[in-house]
């Protein structure tokens, strides 16, 4: 919660809190989601894997119950200001974790395929990327609660890292494919698991600008979205 | 989409207002302009002077003894304070509509007639009829009294009532309507009419009103100006005022926090 001053509606404020609670909730949930996605994979533990796709629905839930309470919210407390702004970025931030839980549920799904084939040393750099990727998550919710826009700022330089981490995981997985066709199908994979991980990135950084939003009333110009990997396909296709 | 200030010439500029009751200090340098063809809300806690500004700006505070007004008021460029100024053609230029709709004891036709009948805007019963009809009509209140000119006012519904104030406001045509909580003591239907009207009327009038409720001060007004203890503490674009006020003390008044 904020420091501000508390509303003479104390229920509003109860409710704005119940908005946050919710919100955490969901949170731990996707990060839980999103390590056993990984670890799933890491260890081609496919059943794990089938209890973290089964769990995906859970998430879903969380979402649509954040935007209902939203929607009552705005519709009986009439909010304005900092209060509506937080309530808009509340929407926004579930649907954006509801969407890295839809990330985990797709890493997930893959270990079954991943698994047929003699481990790959990529699977570890696919492993450190995942850490920055729930590092960046365990930091926007945090800063989230806190609402501490320069933890947020943080964010957007650890993206860059990520997207760093892509595009070094996209070269060596090229270089796989092309020593031996039959790595062609695991790499295949674990690029879009690479994909996700990335995109995963990116809608933190979303959460992150919510918290802008909600604490200072700005939202930052769309940031542009920069695949690191296309610069490098016409280099690959020359070799 | 708002221009920017320095397009609009404002239609009445307020520079360094005071106003005293007595010993006490009711508005402490208040700058404000209000801009032609908008709507200005002014909004505030009770007793945070935005009552008493309205009453500034055409001079009804001159109907209280103990009141003292000091700053510079203008209309179109002209002082309004200058001993000079003819008050009975200033409230014609700028009009007023109460909290409580007072309709004279009068027939409906007589409470819209009487303005222009002492300003002489009327030179036969035709013209007369044509001002009455085109006021209320402009007030949105034609279609429902037509045909009952002749009854009293006070026959009306509350509702009814106020928008007849409104089309006695406008029949001496004014080019400043100020409105002090024109909806307070109307139903939702009666003060969503009343708010529609505004938006009408600001096309061809400037509006300033006074509301307790934010609500309507977001739904009809341009511009919002929030008072607190005397003091103008915030004005700017309604749009920003009420998702990202400047100033904590207007945050915290119309989220309805404490302190």
């Amino acid at each position: 919660m904020n420091d501000r001053a508390e509303h003479i509606h104390k229920a509003f404020d109860e409710e704005l809190r119940q908005l946050d609670n919710r919100l955490a909730e969901m949170g731990g949930l996707v990060e839980a989601q999103l390590a056993g996605a990984v670890e799933a994979l890491r260890r081609g533990n496919t059943e794990l894997a089938e209890q973290i796709v089964a769990r995906d629905k859970e998430i879903d839930a969380l979402d649509i119950e954040i935007d209902l309470f939203s929607v009552r919210l705005v519709a009986l407390r009439q909010p304005v200001a900092a209060d509506l702004r937080t309530i808009f970025a509340a929407i926004r931030i579930s649907s954006d974790l509801e969407r890295i839980g839809d990330m985990a549920k797709n890493i997930a799904r893959r270990t079954h395929a991943v698994s047929r084939f003699p481990p790959l040393a990529t699977t570890a750099s696919i492993a450190s990327m995942a850490r920055v990727v729930q590092t960046m998550i365990k930091q926007v919710l945090d800063a989230w609660t806190a609402r501490d826009t320069e933890a947020a700022t943080d964010i957007f330089a650890r993206d860059a890292e990520v997207d760093q981490h892509y595009a070094s995981l996209f070269r060596e997985l090229l270089t796989y494919m092309m020593e031996d066709p039959r790595n062609i199908g695991p790499c295949t994979h674990l690029l879009f698991v690479a994909k996700n991980l990335e995109r995963v990135g990116d809608h933190t950084t979303n959460i992150a600008e919510q918290i802008d939003y909600a604490v200072l009333g700005t939202r930052s110009a769309e940031r542009e979205t920069h695949d690191p990997t296309n610069t490098h396909i016409p280099a690959a296709e020359g070799q | 989409m708002d221009m920017s200030p320095s397009t609009i010439r404002p239609k009445l500029t307020a520079r360094g207002v005071n106003v005293f009751y007595g010993d006490a200090q009711a508005l402490n340098q208040v700058d404000l302009d209000i801009r032609a063809h908008e709507v200005t809300a002014l909004i505030g806690p009770s007793g945070c002077g935005k009552s008493t500004f309205l009453r500034c700006l055409n001079r009804m505070n001159d109907l209280i003894e103990i009141c003292r007004v000091d700053g510079d008021i203008r209309l179109d460029g002209e002082d309004i304070y200058d001993p000079a100024v003819n008050l009975v053609y200033l409230r014609a230029r700028i009009g007023m509509v109460f909290q409580k709709p007072n309709p004279f004891p009068k027939p409906i036709y007589d409470n819209v007639a009487y303005g222009p009948k002492i300003h002489g805007l009327a030179r036969s019963r035709a013209e007369m009829d044509e001002i009455v009809a085109s006021s209320l009509e402009r007030a949105g209140l034609w279609d429902e009294v037509k045909d009952r000119l002749d009854a009293p006012a006070t026959g009306l519904s509350g509702g009814q009532q106020q928008r007849l104030c409104i089309a006695r406001a406008i029949a001496v045509r004014p080019e400043v309507i100020l409105m002090d909580e024109p909806c307070s003591s109307l139903d939702p239907i009666a003060t969503a009419r009343i708010e529609a009207l505004m938006d009408e009327l600001r096309q061809n009038f400037t509006i300033v009103i006074v509301t307790h409720s934010m609500q309507q001060a977001a739904r009809v007004s341009q511009r919002t100006a929030f008072f607190h203890l005397g003091d103008l503490v915030e004005v700017g674009d309604t749009d920003t005022v009420f998702t990202q006020p400047v100033d904590p003390r207007t945050e915290s008044y119309i989220s309805g926090r404490i302190g």
